[in-house]
């Protein structure tokens, strides 16, 4: 049986992975910042076969708690081996670019909260031989663009951690999996007009589960990004800055 | 924002804004014109709402509670009625009432008051919801039941999804030994051979259901298959195999619809004729059983870009084989017909709804490519005939019913409208009642 944490388990995407563990019969400990959400989510996963369901309220960005939010659930669980961050804040480009104060607290919710709590796992799990670290980063990190480069720089930062994380703790047992979903329709992305790129939180989800039970290292879901982002990433520097992308 | 496939018959139509409701803990959006949307199963405009938002209810999809012991289950109602079978059938517990698909919503099933093969015996959807929770635009959330705000209760059962936003509901599941149904089937050769077979067969079986040759004329007139089954015994069940889950997809739109006069009368014939139409011991999977088209994803693209209509219709059991008679005819001549015809006899269980479609009778259902002003001549014709007949016309399937009709075959509409949530309207309901647009 699984023991699993999941940060950010209220987002769609978190949500639709955790219903795949739960019919595997998995212990699930939620974490995320609405409690009527968590609970509501925690009932639906105990009777979609989850052997158990703790929830959390915390905010993402208060790293110091990291230290006692896994030993908890270590404790609650019986044990915990594998990990997923999904939370997360889709930023305002706009707003981004007109205040330090918006870009620095955007890549504290989006890429230095991963990487502390990958730190925090990490050293556990390389101490306890296995387990599976499973963050979800973004194909907006392969190449920065001017719609969106504040969000796409934070999600390059935890693509490039999580990296050398995993070379680090592939001797020692752990697996780490870096998750690039493209276009997903979910709450996070409800203003934008959807087109035939678009995926479903539940075949995100079904592709995360499926990684994390094979141990790959880095997915992108639905599988089409990898050939769309290596063009992206290879159009050269002269052409590619006169794009509107 | 989502274009065309708003509705299940693909009749053309404007864009329409979908905002998703992702927790049964969050208000409404404040917006002036909103209209919930769960599956997209209505066929017409009752779930369009033109220049307004709908309010996407499949992200309200959690369980909230099941009791195994008593079959009560507890969920949001963004839940397909598919998911909810892949859940509490393995406990032994199937929907009550399932009409012939499974991708409809709970809250959409509760809004349309569906019906399906067992009318006869278990009346429609909203005979079997114990309470549900409305929430209003004025934030208001009201736990309604046949006891509890027993008015708005009976507002919304039936309501069209305009007396609020159905966000949960608890629902009665009925007891069967497996995924297993076992029955027989066989032809006959005219309306009063299908009203013979019925009355003897509604005892006994809890499921009932005839296909109808649409294109046979004069003495073929009224032909048909009749379908009859009942839930097997678990030991019958044990030697059966469950069928794939694979399914076809029609994977584009033809350009033209592919259904016409020719195709019709080719496939009518060889279905009616076909050696599998007689059966005198079947064992049928529930999927084929009850959703035979959902097996082909997408099939409403047959009809081509222009969409298609369905008349589905309920005539008092006074009369009926002469009206029916005289719509087959009328059907026949046109030249306009469908592949998928169904009769089935609805029986005396009254409805809880205001505004609910089945009442005691029989129901013909039919559906019939858009060719324009001239298949809408037909069904203003079947209309005449419905409405002279004290009958009524189904609103889920509806597209083109005047106000006028519409008003006569729901006499409770006006009562009905003083539950109509002030910020809440469709397409359908500004159409029937002829308010202006809000």
């Amino acid at each position: 049986m699984r023991r699993i944490l999941i940060m950010g388990a209220t987002s769609a995407i978190a949500e639709a992975t955790a219903r795949e563990f739960a019919a595997l019969g998995a212990a699930l400990f939620l974490v995320g910042r609405d409690a009527d959400r968590l609970a509501a989510i925690a009932d639906d996963l105990r009777l979609r076969g989850a052997a158990q369901v703790e929830i959390r309220v915390l905010d993402a960005r208060e790293l110091a708690a990291y230290p006692q939010l896994v030993d908890t659930a270590t404790a609650r669980l019986g044990g915990l081996d594998t990990a997923l961050l999904a939370h997360g804040t889709l930023t305002d480009q706009a707003a981004a670019q007109a205040s330090i104060e918006l870009l620095a607290d955007e890549f504290r919710i989006n890429a230095l909260s991963h990487m502390a709590l990958c730190t925090e796992l990490g050293n556990r799990f390389e101490s306890q031989g296995h387990g599976c670290i499973a963050v979800i980063s973004s194909v907006a990190g392969d190449r920065g663009r001017q719609s969106n480069y504040v969000y796409g720089a934070a999600k390059a930062a935890v693509t490039a951690f999580t990296s050398g994380l995993r070379q680090r703790l592939h001797p020692k047992g752990v697996t780490v999996l870096t998750i690039k979903p493209g276009f997903v329709d979910t709450p996070m992305t409800a203003a934008f007009r959807k087109g035939p790129l678009w995926a479903t939180p539940a075949q995100v989800g079904k592709a995360i589960a499926r990684a994390v039970q094979r141990g790959t290292p880095v997915l992108y879901t639905p599988w089409f990004w990898w050939p769309i982002m290596q063009i992206i990433r290879n159009i050269p520097e002269a052409i590619f800055r006169k794009l509107r992308l | 924002m989502r274009r065309g496939g708003v509705s299940w018959g693909r009749l053309p139509g404007v864009e329409q804004r979908l905002l998703p409701v992702t927790s049964r803990h969050q208000p409404l959006p404040d917006q002036p014109s909103m209209l919930p949307w769960g599956n997209g199963r209505s066929y017409g405009d009752s779930c369009r709402n033109d220049g307004g938002v709908l309010l996407g209810t499949r992200t309200l999809d959690r369980y909230i509670a099941f009791d195994p012991a008593t079959g009560v289950i507890d969920l949001e109602a963004g839940v397909l009625l598919g998911e909810l079978i892949d859940l509490t059938l393995p406990n032994g517990w199937f929907p009550a009432v399932t009409p012939g698909t499974r991708w409809v919503t709970v809250g959409g099933a509760i809004a349309n008051d569906v019906h399906g093969k067992n009318h006869h015996r278990a009346g429609s959807f909203g005979n079997h919801v114990l309470d549900l929770e409305l929430l209003r635009s004025d934030g208001a959330v009201l736990h309604c039941s046949p006891t509890a705000h027993a008015d708005r209760f009976a507002a919304t059962i039936g309501g069209l999804g305009l007396t609020g936003l159905i966000r949960r509901a608890r629902l009665q599941l009925k007891r069967v030994a497996g995924p297993w149904l076992r029955g027989d089937s066989q032809r006959f050769g005219s309306l009063g051979e299908f009203f013979a077979i019925a009355a003897e067969s509604e005892r006994d079986w809890e499921y009932t259901v005839a296909w109808l040759d649409c294109s046979a004329t004069g003495g073929q007139l009224g032909r048909g298959i009749f379908i009859r089954g009942n839930h097997a015994p678990a030991q019958v069940a044990a030697a059966a195999q469950a069928p794939g889950s694979g399914r076809l997809r029609l994977p584009f739109t033809p350009p033209v619809s592919a259904v016409n006069s020719l195709s019709l009368r080719a496939f009518n014939t060889l279905y009616f004729h076909r050696p599998s139409a007689v059966a005198r011991d079947a064992l049928w999977h529930y999927r084929p059983f009850f959703y035979p088209l959902d097996a082909i994803v997408d099939w409403n693209r047959m009809y081509g870009p222009r969409g298609f209509y369905q008349y589905q219709c309920v005539l008092p059991q006074a009369g009926a084989v002469e009206v029916l008679t005289d719509m087959l005819r009328r059907i026949g001549a046109s030249g306009l017909g469908s592949f998928l015809v169904v009769l089935k006899t609805f029986g005396e269980q009254p409805s809880r709804g205001l505004l609910s479609f089945p009442r005691p009778g029989v129901t013909l259902a039919l559906d019939f490519p858009n060719r324009g002003e001239r298949t809408l001549a037909l069904l203003e014709a079947l209309d005449a005939l419905t409405l002279a007949a004290g009958g009524a016309v189904y609103p889920a399937k509806d597209a083109r019913m005047s106000a006028a009709a519409f008003q006569q075959y729901f006499p409770g509409w006006q009562a009905f409208a003083g539950h109509v949530d002030p910020k809440f309207t469709s397409s359908f309901w500004r159409r029937v009642t002829g308010s202006a647009r809000r």
